[in-house]
């Protein structure tokens, strides 16, 4: 714990360093923004109901993590570590949201550097007004962007937790989420949406297949390797009408996310809309019936697990695809998930706990190079798949899977050890088999 | 007297109960508990993986009677509770030493 917190002072220190940078980088542009509102108005561009649209869908995607993402997780856990699964995404948002506005927004991005990462020009917001208005989203203030921005990293990070529950310290869990916010979430985000290299090479990620997904997916199987199995294989969920309610927060929040990635109120977050809800239902009807034929029994944890299987999938592609691409999407995810999490990881034997990589992994990977076959030029004019004769952007999906999966697993790896190395990974056995509520916080989710 | 303990499955109890008030029962204790015997675990499904769980849910019912009542009650219990298929449970009777009503300090047969 000791090393945990001298760990949270030197970033701390950054932090300030960064403050301090970020004064010496704001003095010179000082004149220039305080006679900005003489010289030049609040700019034109800004459009009432686009910004309405992002303040509202940016509260929806914060809803996913907390509560959506912490009740369905922390209702799958064990009920001597509902708690411990909750407290793993609310610290997440909490930590995140800090690091967002601190240094996340300009390294993810800020002013390209050679196809890398973001500027650092942004540090603590520096030059950011209330009349900014940021390159990717033209018609909003920037500050409503740098918020709905800071939503996704949160959830990613968050995503990841549920490979992990039942058997990782506390600390090296928050340890985990500064270091993996850092290092694996802020380059691919660069990468993909802020001008780096995938952008360049045509990458289609509308809303988080590619940054989110199989980011946050492979993230969590590699972990999980590394963490070990846990002593209790079981996936008993303590309360299921938590992980449903749970579900149906994540998929009302994940409009905001998928439309709301359209960056204003128009017909294509229309689109992006009604694909996500068309592929999230049928996936989870797909998910259903198969579970149906192979365990005889259609299960409501199944149908959950088949929506959120939808909902990521059909993320990359969501304002890129026409309503056939989604209802393919949504059957595909939810079948291939189910097959993934039921049949492949029980013969590998991997301890992915909660399915972070079976669900988000797989089906996000799958929604990314679907985006690539259906993307509908019609829909979106920048995204023109397979079907609709151009192949090269399938290649080009494949390409901006595979560097992610990389990179994601190097970086994880690295970060894992460490965190092995300065403050251990596991808990040991008689905490883990007492349960990590008492162990890790000293309260329990339930005193009935 | 007689405590009589009976594991039954949990929806059989309205029955018990009502035909165990015919016979002129006045009170009974009923539990909640799991366990098991030769109907061993059933079996949950996650995500498509199947669980053995061991510990079945069933009710005990507990009741206080006299001696020359018991066998009534048993045969009762008996009639109400069974399905003549496995996991039907179990009845149990044991010899009473003595009984107390708390608010009003009778003892013996006069507390039941």
């Amino acid at each position: 714990m000791r090393r945990l917190l001298s760990i949270l002072m030197i970033i701390g220190l950054l932090g300030f360093a960064g403050l301090a940078f970020a004064e010496d980088q704001a003095q010179p542009l000082s004149p220039t923004l305080v006679e900005q509102p003489a010289t030049a108005p609040a700019p034109l561009k800004i459009d009432t109901g686009d910004t309405a649209w992002m303040i509202v869908a940016t509260a929806f995607v914060m809803l996913m993590t907390i509560p959506g993402l912490a009740l369905f997780y922390g209702g799958l856990s064990k009920r001597k570590d509902t708690l411990n699964t909750i407290a793993m995404s609310f610290v997440t948002f909490c930590i995140v949201s800090v690091l967002w506005v601190v240094y996340g927004y300009t390294f993810a991005f800020g002013t390209d550097i050679s196809g890398i990462i973001g500027s650092p020009a942004k540090i603590l917001l520096a030059g950011v007004g209330v009349n900014s208005i940021a390159d990717a989203a033209k018609t909003i203030p920037e500050y409503i962007f740098i918020v709905y921005q800071l939503t996704f990293a949160a959830i990613t990070v968050a995503l990841a937790s549920g490979a992990y529950i039942e058997r990782m310290k506390f600390s090296a869990w928050v340890l985990f989420s500064i270091l993996w916010m850092t290092l694996a979430y802020l380059p691919i985000a660069h990468w993909v949406w802020g001008g780096g290299f995938l952008a360049r090479l045509g990458a289609l990620d509308f809303a988080g297949g590619t940054v989110v997904h199989i980011n946050a997916g492979i993230a969590a199987l590699v972990g999980a390797l590394i963490l070990g199995k846990r002593r209790e294989m079981t996936l008993i969920p303590n309360n299921l009408t938590l992980v449903v309610t749970g579900a149906g927060l994540l998929w009302f929040g994940w409009f905001g996310f998928n439309a709301g990635s359209a960056l204003a109120a128009n017909g294509l977050a229309g689109a992006a809309f009604i694909n996500t809800n068309t592929a999230t239902a049928v996936a989870a009807v797909a998910w259903m019936l198969t579970e149906w034929m192979h365990s005889k029994k259609p299960t409501v944890l199944g149908l959950a697990s088949g929506a959120v299987a939808g909902l990521v999938a059909i993320t990359p592609a969501a304002g890129f695809v026409n309503i056939t691409g989604a209802l393919i999407i949504g059957i595909a995810a939810g079948v291939v998930s189910f097959l993934s999490v039921a049949v492949i990881k029980p013969k590998l034997g991997y301890d992915d706990t909660l399915d972070a990589f079976g669900i988000h992994g797989v089906a996000g990977t799958l929604g990314a190079i679907l985006t690539g076959v259906f993307a509908d030029p019609s829909i979106n004019e920048a995204g023109k798949g397979l079907l609709y004769g151009n192949p090269g952007q399938l290649w080009t999906q494949i390409i901006a899977a595979g560097v992610t999966i990389v990179y994601t697993a190097v970086v994880t790896v690295i970060i894992f050890m460490i965190i092995k190395v300065f403050i251990g990974l596991r808990v040991d056995v008689e905490e883990e088999i007492e349960g990590l509520d008492e162990s890790q916080h000293g309260e329990k989710a339930y005193n009935l | 007297m007689k405590k009589i303990e009976a594991i039954i499955k949990p929806f059989k109890l309205d029955e018990v109960k009502d035909a165990l008030n015919d016979i002129g029962i006045q009170g009974m204790t009923v539990t909640e508990v799991k366990g098991f015997g030769r109907q061993k675990g059933h079996v949950e499904l996650y995500r498509g993986a199947e669980y053995d769980i061991a510990f079945i849910p069933k009710l005990k019912i507990e009741v206080v009677v006299t001696d020359t009542m018991a066998e009534k009650v048993v045969s009762t219990i008996i009639e109400k509770a069974k399905t003549g298929k496995i996991g039907d449970g179990k009845i149990f009777v044991s010899t009473l030493e003595d009984i107390v009503r708390i608010r009003t300090g009778e003892t013996g047969e006069a507390a039941i």
